[in-house]
This record gives C-alpha cells, sequence and structure tokens, in this order.
C-alpha cells in the first residue's frame, strides 16, 4: 500500500495539533508496512521520518506553460509584487483568520506573537525561462490563501510524477491538494479532518474555509473524523452522509518524561491551561474558574501557557479581577517549555469550547497530571476517567479544581487512571484503522 | 501687591525634568526562580549615553555660556535619583556639567522622589524616605538641600500638599489647568486652601509650545521664534506676574534633535528675556521671598501634566495597571521585614513610574506618546513582563524568609543574648545607598 498524503506542517515546526496528529499516524502506519509519501508546503533538514518519504512543495519545478494563467491572476490579486532576479515575493493581504494562530496577523508584531517561536517568512516565487517553483511560508501567514491554492497546483504535478493507491489529506488547507491529485490519477482520496471551521469560530468563520472544507468533504471517498463530536459536525453542519464518515480517534505517543521540578517554583500548586488562546479553547472560562478557586485557596497559581487572539483581553479579565499576582501569562511554548510546565502542574484544565480532540489532556496525562476537560471536546470520547464538565459551567469547573486540589487520592486516583486510558490511546490502533480503510477503498 | 505695583516685573521661571528610568529587561515565565537580573542595565547605558551626548551636555554647556553672558538668566532642575545615579555610573561628564552649573549660583534644584515613584498614593513613610533619599543624593552631588518639591510628573491633590508642607517644604509645582483654576490665570502665585504652603503652576500652553508645536508645521504659530515666544510673555495682563514653563530637559537635543534648531531657540529666547525690561527670571525660593500668593487653589481630585486627562490615568487607567501596582505595593511589609537592603533597593525601583506608563492602553494622541517611551511592544508585554518580575521578586522574599529563620535558629546556637540580635537587625535596616552597587 502506497499513500499519497497531504500536510501543512509537521514536527519539529508545528503550531498546533496537526502537526503532532501527522506525525504520530505516519509513523504508525510505516510501521504496519504502509509506504507514504508525505508532501508538505516547506520542508528543511530539520524534519525527518522514519520510513516515510518527505516531499517538499517549495522544490517542486511546475512547467511554466500551465502556470501562465495561475501567474497573472496572481499578480491581479497581489498588492505587492518585488521581483528579484529570478525571485518573486507575493505579498497578499487575504485578512483571513484560519487558526486564529499566533502569526495570522503577522503583517505588524502584535502582542498575540507575544514570545511566539514560530519562523515568519514569506510565500516566493521562483521563476525561470520554463520552469517555476513556489517557496511556501508552510505557516498561517496573511498569504495563506494563495499558498493554500498553489499548493493545489503543486500536488497536480506531484500526482502526476509519483505512483501510490490512495490520497489522504489532512485537514481544509490540503483538500484542494487532494482534489487535484485525485483529477490527475484517479485514486480514491480520503480528507481526515483533525478540526472544522465551526469548532475555530462556531456559526461566524470564514466563509471560504467552509466552502473548501465542504468541497474536500465531498469530493471525498471517505471523510475521517478524529472524533464522534466532530462526525456529528460534519454531518450537521456539512451535511455529510453519515455512512461515508468514520471515526478515528487520535493517538498519543509514548514519552520519557523529566522528572523533578525544573520550571519557576512560583506556587506549591499550579493549575494550568495550555492552548491556543481563541474562542475555541474557552480561556475565559479558566480565569473565571481561578477567581473562584483563590477565594477558597488564595495560594494556588493559574498558568495560561499559549498564545492567541484573544491574549490581551484575557490580561485584561485577569488584572480586573486582581489575581494577576496568582496567574502568569507565559506565551506561545516550544515543545520542551511545554514538558516543563507538566512538572510543575497539579491539575490540567482544559475548558474548550468545541474541541475536535484535543491532544494536550492525553499529554498531560501521560506526564502524570490529573486533567479536567470539556465535554464539548472528542478527547471525552476516549478519557473516561478524566473529569468532565461543560465548558460554560464554571461552578463545577472551579469545584472540581478545589476537590482535585484538596483531595490527594482523588487526584492520584485520576493520575493513575490517565495513565492506563493513556497507554490504550495509540497510533498504532488509529493506524490500523486507517489501514483497513485504505485497504477497503482500493479493493 | 504692593512689592509688585512698584517692580512692576513679571518674573519668569523656567524649570527642566530630568529624568531616566531604570528600564527593566526582558523577563520571561521561565527566568522567574532563576536568579537572572530585572534591569537592562546595557540598555540604559545606552539610552543614558546617548542622551547625555545629544542632551545633557550640549544643553548644559549652552546654558554655562548664556550664564556667563547673561547673569540675569535663572534656571530650575528637577533630576529624578534614577536619573542621578546613571548620569553617576554611564555618564560621569554629564554630571560634571550639572555640578558646574549649580556652581554659578544661577541654578536651584528641586526635591522629589528618588525612583520617580508613585509612593505617595501608598505610603507616607515610603513617600517620605525617597525624598530623603533624593534630596541626600541633591546635596551629595550639588551641596544643596532642596526647599521645593516637585512631585513625579506634576501629580498633586491637596492632601500631597499637606503630605509636603508636613515635610517642611515652602512650594510644590504642579500644572495649571482649567480644572483647578476655575477662569482664574496660572501666571501667578498660588497657595494650598489649609497650609502655608506655595503652588507654581506651570503654564502648560506656552511649556507645550515650545515642547510639542515646536515642530508641528500645522501650527497657526509656526515656526516659533525667540521673538515671537518672548513678546507672548511680555503682553500678559499686569497681574501676571510669574509665569512658570516645565519642560522635559530631553526636549533639547533627544526628543527634538539639535538639526530641529530648538538650542538656537533656546539660546534666543533666554537671551531675549534677559535683555527684556518687564521681565525677570528667577528661581522657585526667589520667587517665595519676591511675591505673595494671589490666591487658594483646591485640588480635591489629583492631577498631574500627563496625557489629554491630566490626571493619574497614564499610570493607573485600566486594570493592568491598578492591579500591577496593589501587587507591588503588597509587598512593601514582607520587603521591609527581610531587611534586605538589595531587595528594598529593586522593590523601590519597581516603583518608577515608567513601568506603569508603559502598561497604559490609551488611544489616539495620548498612545503616540506612551510608544515613544515604550521600550515594549505592546502594554502587555509590559505587563506580562513587570508581573514575572514581581513574581520573581515574591520568590526572593520567600528564600530570605527561610533563610532568615535558619539563621535565627543558628545565630541562638551561638548563644547571641536578645539584645545581641535586636541590634544586628536593626543595623542591617538602616539605609545605605551609597554602598550599593547601583
Amino acid at each position: 500500500m502506497k499513500v499519497l498524503m497531504f500536510g501543512w506542517e509537521f514536527p519539529p515546526h508545528i503550531s498546533g495539533g496537526l502537526g503532532t496528529a501527522c506525525h504520530g499516524l505516519t509513523k504508525s502506519l510505516a510501521e504496519e508496512d504502509t509506504q507514504i509519501l508525505f508532501v508538505i508546503p516547506k520542508a528543511d533538514s530539520e524534519i525527518t521520518a522514519h520510513r516515510v518519504k518527505i516531499i517538499n512543495a517549495s522544490s517542486i519545478l511546475i512547467p511554466v506553460q500551465e502556470d501562465r494563467n495561475q501567474l497573472s491572476e496572481a499578480q491581479s490579486k497581489s498588492e505587492a509584487t518585488n521581483i528579484i532576479s529570478n525571485v518573486e515575493t507575493i505579498v497578499i493581504g487575504s485578512g483571513l483568520r484560519p487558526y486564529n494562530s499566533p502569526d495570522v496577523l503577522s503583517q505588524e508584531p502584535s502582542i498575540s506573537q507575544w514570545n511566539y517561536q514560530f519562523p515568519l517568512s514569506s510565500f516566493v516565487k521562483v521563476k525561470n525561462e520554463t520552469r517555476v517553483r513556489y517557496q511556501f511560508s508552510g505557516g498561517y501567514g496573511p498569504t495563506l490563501m494563495d499558498e493554500v491554492e498553489k499548493y493545489a497546483k503543486v500536488a497536480e504535478e506531484i500526482a502526476g510524477q509519483n505512483t501510490f493507491d490512495i490520497i489522504h489529506a489532512h485537514d481544509w488547507l490540503t483538500y484542494s491538494a487532494g482534489i487535484a491529485a485525485k483529477e490527475v490519477s484517479r485514486k480514491p482520496l480520503i480528507v481526515h479532518v483533525h478540526a472544522t471551521e465551526i469548532d475555530r469560530a462556531g456559526e461566524n468563520g470564514d466563509p471560504r474555509v467552509y466552502k473548501m472544507e465542504r468541497e474536500g468533504m465531498e469530493a471525498a471517498d471517505r471523510v475521517v473524523a478524529v472524533s464522534q463530536w466532530t462526525k456529528n459536525i460534519i454531518t450537521s453542519k456539512y451535511g455529510i452522509e453519515e455512512s461515508k464518515i468514520a471515526v478515528v480517534h487520535n493517538g498519543v505517543e509514548p514519552k520519557e518524561m523529566m522528572k523533578g521540578i525544573v520550571v519557576p517554583p512560583i506556587g506549591k500548586r499550579i493549575v494550568t491551561f495550555l492552548g491556543r488562546i481563541t474562542h475555541q479553547k474557552g480561556p475565559q472560562y479558566f480565569i473565571d474558574a481561578a477567581e473562584k478557586v483563590l477565594q477558597k485557596f488564595p495560594d494556588i497559581h493559574f498558568v495560561m501557557a499559549g498564545s492567541g487572539d484573544l491574549l490581551a483581553k484575557m490580561i485584561e479579565r485577569v488584572a480586573q479581577l486582581r489575581i494577576s499576582s496568582r496567574f502568569h501569562f507565559t506565551g506561545f511554548l516550544k515543545s520542551d517549555q511545554v514538558d516543563k510546565i507538566w512538572t510543575v502542574t497539579n491539575v490540567y484544565v482544559m475548558p474548550s469550547v468545541s474541541e475536535p480532540f484535543g491532544i494536550s489532556p492525553l499529554e498531560a496525562a501521560r506526564a502524570g497530571v490529573p486533567v479536567i476537560i470539556s465535554k464539548q471536546s472528542g478527547v471525552a470520547e476516549v478519557m473516561r476517567h478524566a473529569v468532565q464538565v461543560d465548558f460554560w459551567d464554571i461552578e463545577a469547573l472551579a469545584s472540581t479544581i478545589c476537590n482535585l486540589l484538596k483531595y490527594e487520592s482523588l487526584s492520584k486516583t485520576l493520575i493513575h487512571k490517565g495513565d492506563e486510558a493513556v497507554r490504550g490511546i495509540t497510533w498504532s490502533k488509529a493506524a490500523t484503522t486507517i489501514n483497513s480503510i485504505y485497504h477497503e477503498l482500493t479493493a | 501687591m504692593s512689592l509688585q505695583r512698584k517692580t512692576n516685573k513679571r518674573y519668569l521661571n523656567l524649570y527642566f525634568q530630568v529624568h531616566q528610568p531604570r528600564r527593566l529587561g526582558q523577563f520571561n515565565f521561565f527566568d522567574i526562580g532563576t536568579g537572572r537580573d530585572y534591569f537592562d542595565d546595557g540598555l540604559n547605558q545606552i539610552i543614558m549615553r546617548r542622551v547625555a551626548k545629544d542632551c545633557y551636555q550640549p544643553a548644559n554647556l549652552l546654558l554655562l555660556k548664556l550664564i556667563h553672558k547673561h547673569p540675569g538668566i535663572r534656571v530650575t532642575f528637577s533630576i529624578s535619583g534614577s536619573a542621578l545615579k546613571q548620569l553617576e555610573v554611564f555618564a560621569p561628564a554629564a554630571l560634571e556639567s550639572f555640578q558646574m552649573l549649580a556652581a554659578t549660583g544661577a541654578v536651584e534644584f528641586l526635591s522629589e522622589t528618588y525612583y520617580h515613584s508613585l509612593s505617595f498614593l501608598h505610603s507616607q513613610k515610603e513617600f517620605y524616605a525617597q525624598i530623603k533619599m533624593h534630596d541626600d543624593k541633591i546635596y551629595k552631588h550639588f551641596g544643596v538641600r532642596p526647599t521645593v518639591f516637585r512631585n513625579t510628573e506634576l501629580i498633586y491633590n491637596d492632601e500631597i500638599g499637606m503630605m509636603i508642607k508636613g515635610f517642611g517644604f515652602k512650594g510644590i509645582f504642579t500644572d495649571g489647568i482649567e480644572r483647578i483654576l476655575h477662569g482664574r490665570s496660572p501666571n501667578r502665585l498660588y497657595q494650598h486652601p489649609d497650609k502655608n504652603l506655595n503652588i507654581f503652576l506651570r503654564n502648560y500652553r506656552l511649556s507645550d509650545d515650545i515642547a510639542f508645536r515646536f515642530m508641528q508645521k500645522k501650527w497657526n504659530d509656526w515656526p516659533l521664534t525667540p521673538t515671537k515666544f518672548v513678546a507672548w510673555l511680555a503682553a500678559m495682563q499686569p497681574t501676571e506676574n510669574l509665569v512658570t514653563l516645565g519642560l522635559d530637559y530631553e526636549t533639547f537635543g533627544e526628543h527634538l534633535k539639535a538639526s530641529t534648531g530648538i538650542f538656537q531657540f533656546l539660546e534666543g529666547m533666554l537671551t531675549k528675556v534677559t535683555k527684556h525690561k518687564k521681565l525677570e527670571m528667577v528661581t522657585p525660593s526667589q520667587v517665595i521671598s519676591l511675591i505673595k500668593p494671589a490666591g487658594v487653589i483646591d485640588v480635591p481630585e489629583s492631577i498631574s501634566w500627563a496625557d489629554e486627562g491630566r490626571d493619574l490615568s497614564a499610570w493607573l487607567g485600566n486594570d493592568m495597571q491598578r492591579d500591577a501596582l496593589e501587587t507591588l505595593n503588597r509587598m512593601e511589609l514582607k520587603i521591609k521585614e527581610t531587611g534586605d537592603q538589595r531587595l528594598l533597593h529593586i522593590w523601590r525601583y519597581l516603583q518608577t513610574s515608567d513601568h506603569f506608563y508603559y502598561m497604559a492602553t490609551k488611544e489616539g494622541d495620548d498612545r503616540g506618546i506612551h510608544d515613544y517611551f515604550s521600550p515594549y511592544a505592546s502594554p502587555y508585554e509590559a505587563f506580562m513582563n513587570y508581573m514575572n518580575v514581581l513574581s520573581d521578586l515574591a520568590l526572593q522574599i520567600e528564600n530570605r524568609e527561610r533563610d532568615q529563620i535558619h539563621s535565627e535558629h543558628a545565630a541562638n546556637t551561638e548563644f547571641l543574648s536578645p539584645d545581641a540580635l535586636k541590634k544586628l537587625c536593626t543595623d542591617q535596616s538602616k539605609w545605605k545607598p551609597e554602598t550599593l552597587t547601583f
């Protein structure tokens, strides 16, 4: 079985769960002897994967003939075009906010980028007489919509140059690429839904993104949803037939965790929120619960790790409640910094408003941290022993945090059960299911 | 009144504010508890040397030259302790030029808090301690003790007036805004409603004509020339017998670069003033001996010279600023209990109003001015950085408390008498600023 897979990010350059999931899944698929050609917009030498061939879309040459239309189109849309010898930088202000990701508003430095380490680079077009090549930024910047479109163009070329049995596209950014590859090769297409615009923005999402998501799901021979929660959204909000959707839960990779305390000992007991500080993740519920907890336990410290478009608002809220001396903002954290945070965390809270899956609670559990998750999350389907609350129920959230802090036996049980659960939630399980879908579709 | 009629003079008091905060370095969450320094003295050095080269030294040399030429020139300086310390360490030649000015006898120095702080809000004892530190420093460098006070950024209210009178000062500076004047002229000397404390009101229009409008080409009166400016000073009502001009000293050569002609303006203006029959330059303590207050000024609510609001909103306008300051103030008792002079000094440097100024979230013209001074990309970064520093300081206090319990324990095993222990503690808590490295 040979799979042409399209992704957008891959470790170590990740901004969220998508890169982590792609890495975990491809690794386990490779172990089952599935061959994978993994395409990403921008690959450098730091990106390596065992038994997975990484194709760097930025290095693919496309005959200029085919590109003529695209070129004039791109130029008419671009606000500024600089041609330095054969390098053309296309800067397009699309105003799109696909992931509410820290670098989306990156025209000028802003608060949401505070401490943000993800490299900011530009989308460049390199052209000579007969060939053209797009140097993707691979981020989520202002050129994103144009990059998504050109990525599909490159996908067409890759599909023509390679042989494979099936196409597998991860999230809306790559659905057009998947569709293009399907048209060239006539091979079946799987779209893998890690998140939807509905999760990210409720009903106020970007219609362009929604449209690409729906087109991808409609063109696909099978839609893989990361949870029943997501499957329900796909049927109810995108009108996709239930029978076409398979639920495959994510896994979590085992990892040797740091031992001992390696982070500032800001307090004896710490409650942590970790994720993008966006509407979807429900940071305001965490803050309101923190205020209630502090009334009972004035010496607890809270950490809000991450960055996003709501960061400034959340800082203001914390200051308004006069709890800044107990509430710390770290900005965006790199993976080793996340591990450090786990070593001092006593309770991890994920109060997401709508979470397709949610890998962070599993990572917390893997690090021996008791977890509270919202009922509105996919991970709730696999973490039977995590405490679950409605994201909006601040009373319940605060009271659960207090209980976990007060009753060591409860917290110990949760740690134990969490550890057990994490062992059962593996990428190899996910890979086995995915593999059987591959065989079914290619049979 | 009789004196005034006799002399028919209009007195001009020109005062310059010299201040540089001790700016913090980037201090992120993972720096908490690592022992990393809070202050970016590398940056502070760069800024202080630049401002000394572009402003303090050339402006001081110009004043020295002019005072020599025109003995009637009088200038008043208010130099914060944190600026003085940075002059000492980073720009001794500039400090020397201030000392040369002091030696002319044509210059008076005002009192203020050493740390350019908002301590008056929180603790009279702390407020006094910082004023005392500042005045000791002024005495050390200039051989005089100030008798007139100027609070951080001209912040003033009746209660501050009461405290300042209680501390023994004869006068205080604040901004001459309409809100407190109720139609009266700022160009007179006033006094506190209950106390015999003289109040100097800065003429903010004329001051801002120089500081802000000198380079505003859209301004009707642009370009500002010494002749025009001195004509305005001369053309006031006969009863307007005292004009106080107050500017950041950095206006000359730093905010407005030398190429704008600001030094030529200063030179021309001072020369013309001293030659004008009606105008006479004075220092604040001269004013107090020359004229009587024209009336009482009531200031129930705090005012300042900052932002359009001319109130405390530049430093305490949003929740971040208030939460940060409250958190800082809550540490006072614990910091003092440790008896650790280094921690106390740091805690006081963290009171410098600039830290809170950087956290302002104002819009419009105010925002531009805050942004100009701020080393941070946004007020939120200023806040997070500051709070991380406070978290670290809280940890340091805790560690000291623990050490103290240990050392007291150790001391007891060595059979130190309770009296000896007590003496040890009081000796420690005596303030010795000069023994500190910064």
